[in-house]
């Protein structure tokens, strides 16, 4: 197992070094420097070359990649144009709150796919069955950006008007009074912040989720081995939740790994509209200000999570099924 | 058309409505369509696309005439056509009996009939701005189907014109990934070694960023434009595709009529293009069916993020984008073109599932 481990930890090196050379080429390769936010009739043509002669833009390409890439590996990152600050500052504080969303997503869509699925697989070609297929297929359907602005136009802004009892926070992590709360308070304002951003992250993977919970469920509970377990007079509860389910999880742990790259890209689009001060926000607002470091550290950083959520699942699904560890 | 003789009677009457429906469908776009369809006639400004729509319009209906005359015909005549089976036509068949995957099948024909008529259907010019005191962020009415926007532009139009571009852009982007993808994979699983090693490292590296970031990354750094939202979401969309390929062409390799083909002293291309990439189709078509609804919603993203498809130029994405400034006053705006997006990738998505299980034999049942 461990030997396993370690062969697919050593894998994964190579990769990540390519995914740099590619950050790095795509970024360089592209017209314009990061000097080109300083242009104005109001700097003097020698200012920017010094500048770019301070960082190095005046080197070949191939001498600005490996310093680069020698930077990259002892962790210094460059510093944020946009931000003002090193990278190394900013990347754990935008780096924590992505990862706050995305496991509360997480829990969100496996807790509420997993239970469709189920249902729908033990009442196969029921009304509830029907109903809940193409709801799924209408959720997974959405785009999530339509469905966080549907979300908020419900939840916050009319439940505002309306005087609904349960109003949920259009945007940001922390309400305004957030410092004097007490700490129960500030625990709950926390969680109404991150509702409504977890579901319009979720809702569409959760509904990948269901389908596939919904077949894989299917095939185990019309294996001989339910039959026995029915036959010998056990509760439809034991059968269902202790039998069958548990082997049906094994092909749902690879989807961890699937919908990782799906939830990072959802949460530019949810981060940018609740105004969540993450990874995907800081990406937009890298792009939009041509703040070059940036974007090359946070696309690294979001690859790289990518890259061990599929470590990850793999090593997971060799840890509940051993057939795959001596290939 | 399967070969069948007798048929239950029930078939007859759906052949009936359809047709009844098909009509129906194409005299009201003549109806709707009247008053523009004289201006032709009469000369005046005329864009190549409203000659465009009104020649679909007429190949339509003779179309549909056609078929009318020959179902009748075929009827009177009790003419069978004898005809072996082929993969296609048993998939064919099943998927026929599949209502939900038909009905998405009739969504994407009839969005594609629209994107082509949409000059002579729209009630308005998408960019004419009304009257910007009197006829901004009016709410749905008889006039204004779906409302106005907050210059006066009506929204209904706009969606119709906004389906062009979505449509479009999910269709080229698709052949482009789908073209990449099969090359790819066919490649690296029929040659194997050195080849398939470099191939797929490459596609692991790539799958590895979430889509959404490669593509502000890229399109980003360039200036944002039609065309380069399209080639780069072709070039961002074949991982899957050529992981899907490569897996059958591994199998299909070792195949006797591929060694067959070898022993006869084909060359490797023309094994490749031949033998090899026809057996891989069908999952292929499944993947790209499904690979254009999300497409779609991708280029929906980035055009709300301000990076796909440019304003003035409708696009649903860019529709939801204005909307979301004015989400109290007018909830319109957002939502209607949002709609528009649900249905379309779900006709996909339905499409893509029926085409799914009517292709694999195993699904089949």
């Amino acid at each position: 197992m461990i030997g396993y481990l370690l062969r697919r930890i050593v894998g994964a090196i190579p990769l990540l070094l390519g995914i740099l050379t590619l950050i790095f080429f795509v970024v360089h390769l592209a017209p314009g420097d990061p000097t080109a936010r300083f242009f104005s009739p109001n700097v003097a043509p020698e200012v920017i070359e010094q500048m770019r002669r301070n960082l190095g833009l005046d080197q070949p390409l191939h001498i600005q990649y490996f310093k680069w890439l020698w930077a990259f590996i002892r962790g210094d990152f460059g510093y944020s144009f946009g931000q003002m600050r090193p990278i190394g500052e900013i990347l754990p504080e935008v780096l924590w709150n992505t990862v706050q969303l995305t496991i509360i997503s997480l829990v969100v869509i496996f807790a509420v796919g997993m239970l469709i699925g189920i249902v729908q697989a033990v009442r196969q070609y029921s009304i509830a069955d029907n109903v809940l297929t193409f709801l799924a297929l209408f959720f997974y359907s959405m785009p999530s950006f339509w469905f966080a602005l549907m979300l908020i136009l419900i939840f916050s802004l009319k439940a505002n008007t309306a005087g609904w009892p349960i109003q949920f926070p259009a945007s940001g992590m922390t309400g305004v009074e957030y410092d004097y709360l007490s700490f129960g308070g500030k625990v709950t304002d926390r969680i109404m912040h991150l509702i409504l951003p977890a579901t319009a992250l979720g809702i569409g993977s959760a509904a990948g989720v269901a389908r596939y919970m919904r077949g894989s469920m299917l095939e185990v509970i019309h294996q001989d081995f339910i039959r026995t377990a029915r036959a010998k007079g056990l509760s439809e509860r034991t059968v269902v939740f202790k039998h069958a389910l548990r082997n049906a999880l094994i092909p749902i742990i690879t989807l961890l790994g699937l919908y990782l790259p799906f939830l990072l890209s959802g949460a530019v689009l949810v981060e940018t509209i609740f105004g969540w001060p993450g990874m995907g926000r800081a990406i937009v607002d890298a792009i939009l200000q041509r703040d070059y470091p940036m974007v090359m550290a946070t696309s690294f950083v979001i690859a790289a999570i990518v890259v061990a959520g599929n470590l990850l699942s793999d090593v997971l699904y060799a840890v509940v099924d051993p057939r795959i560890r001596t290939e | 058309m399967g070969g069948n003789t007798t048929r239950p009677g029930g078939a007859a009457w759906t052949g009936i409505v359809l047709a009844v429906l098909a009509w129906g469908f194409v005299l009201s776009l003549f109806f709707l369509s009247r008053e523009r369809l004289w201006g032709l006639g009469r000369g005046g400004r005329i864009t190549a696309d409203l000659y465009l729509a009104a020649a679909t319009l007429a190949a339509m209906a003779i179309a549909l005439a056609w078929l009318t005359v020959r179902g009748t015909l075929r009827r009177n005549r009790g003419y069978v056509k004898a005809r072996g089976d082929s993969q296609w036509s048993i998939a064919g068949r099943h998927f026929k009996k599949n209502k939900l995957a038909m009905a998405g099948l009739a969504v994407m024909i009839i969005l594609y009939i629209i994107t082509l008529v949409t000059p002579l259907v729209a009630p308005y010019d998408p960019a004419a701005q009304g009257d910007i005191v009197l006829t901004r962020n009016l709410a749905p009415s008889a006039e204004h189907l779906m409302g106005t926007d907050k210059f006066g532009r009506d929204i209904f139009s706009r969606v119709l014109y906004g389906s062009r571009i979505s449509l479009t852009i999910g269709f080229i982007a698709v052949g482009i990934s789908v073209t990449l993808g099969t090359l790819v994979g066919a490649l690296a699983g029929y040659f194997g070694g050195f080849v398939d090693t470099l191939l797929m490292r490459l596609t692991d590296m790539m799958l590895s960023f979430p889509r959404l970031v490669l593509l502000i990354v890229v399109i980003a750094l360039f200036s944002p434009s039609i065309w380069l939202v399209v080639v780069v979401l072709g070039l961002t969309g074949w991982m899957g595709t050529a992981r899907l390929v490569r897996g059958e062409v591994l199998s299909l390799r070792e195949r006797e009529f591929v060694q067959a083909a070898r022993a006869l002293g084909m060359g490797d291309w023309r094994i490749i293009s031949r033998h090899v990439i026809p057996n891989t189709m069908a999952p292929v078509i499944v993947s790209a069916t499904l690979g254009i609804g999300q497409t779609i919603l991708t280029e929906a993203s980035l055009s709300f993020l301000g990076l796909g498809v440019q304003p003035p130029t409708p696009s649903w994405g860019n529709m939801v984008a204005d909307g979301r400034d004015a989400l109290i006053e007018a909830w319109w705006i957002a939502t209607f073109p949002g709609i528009a997006i649900v249905l379309t990738v779900i006709a996909f998505n339905l499409l893509g599932d029926g085409l799914r299980d009517a292709l694999d034999p195993r699904l089949r049942t």
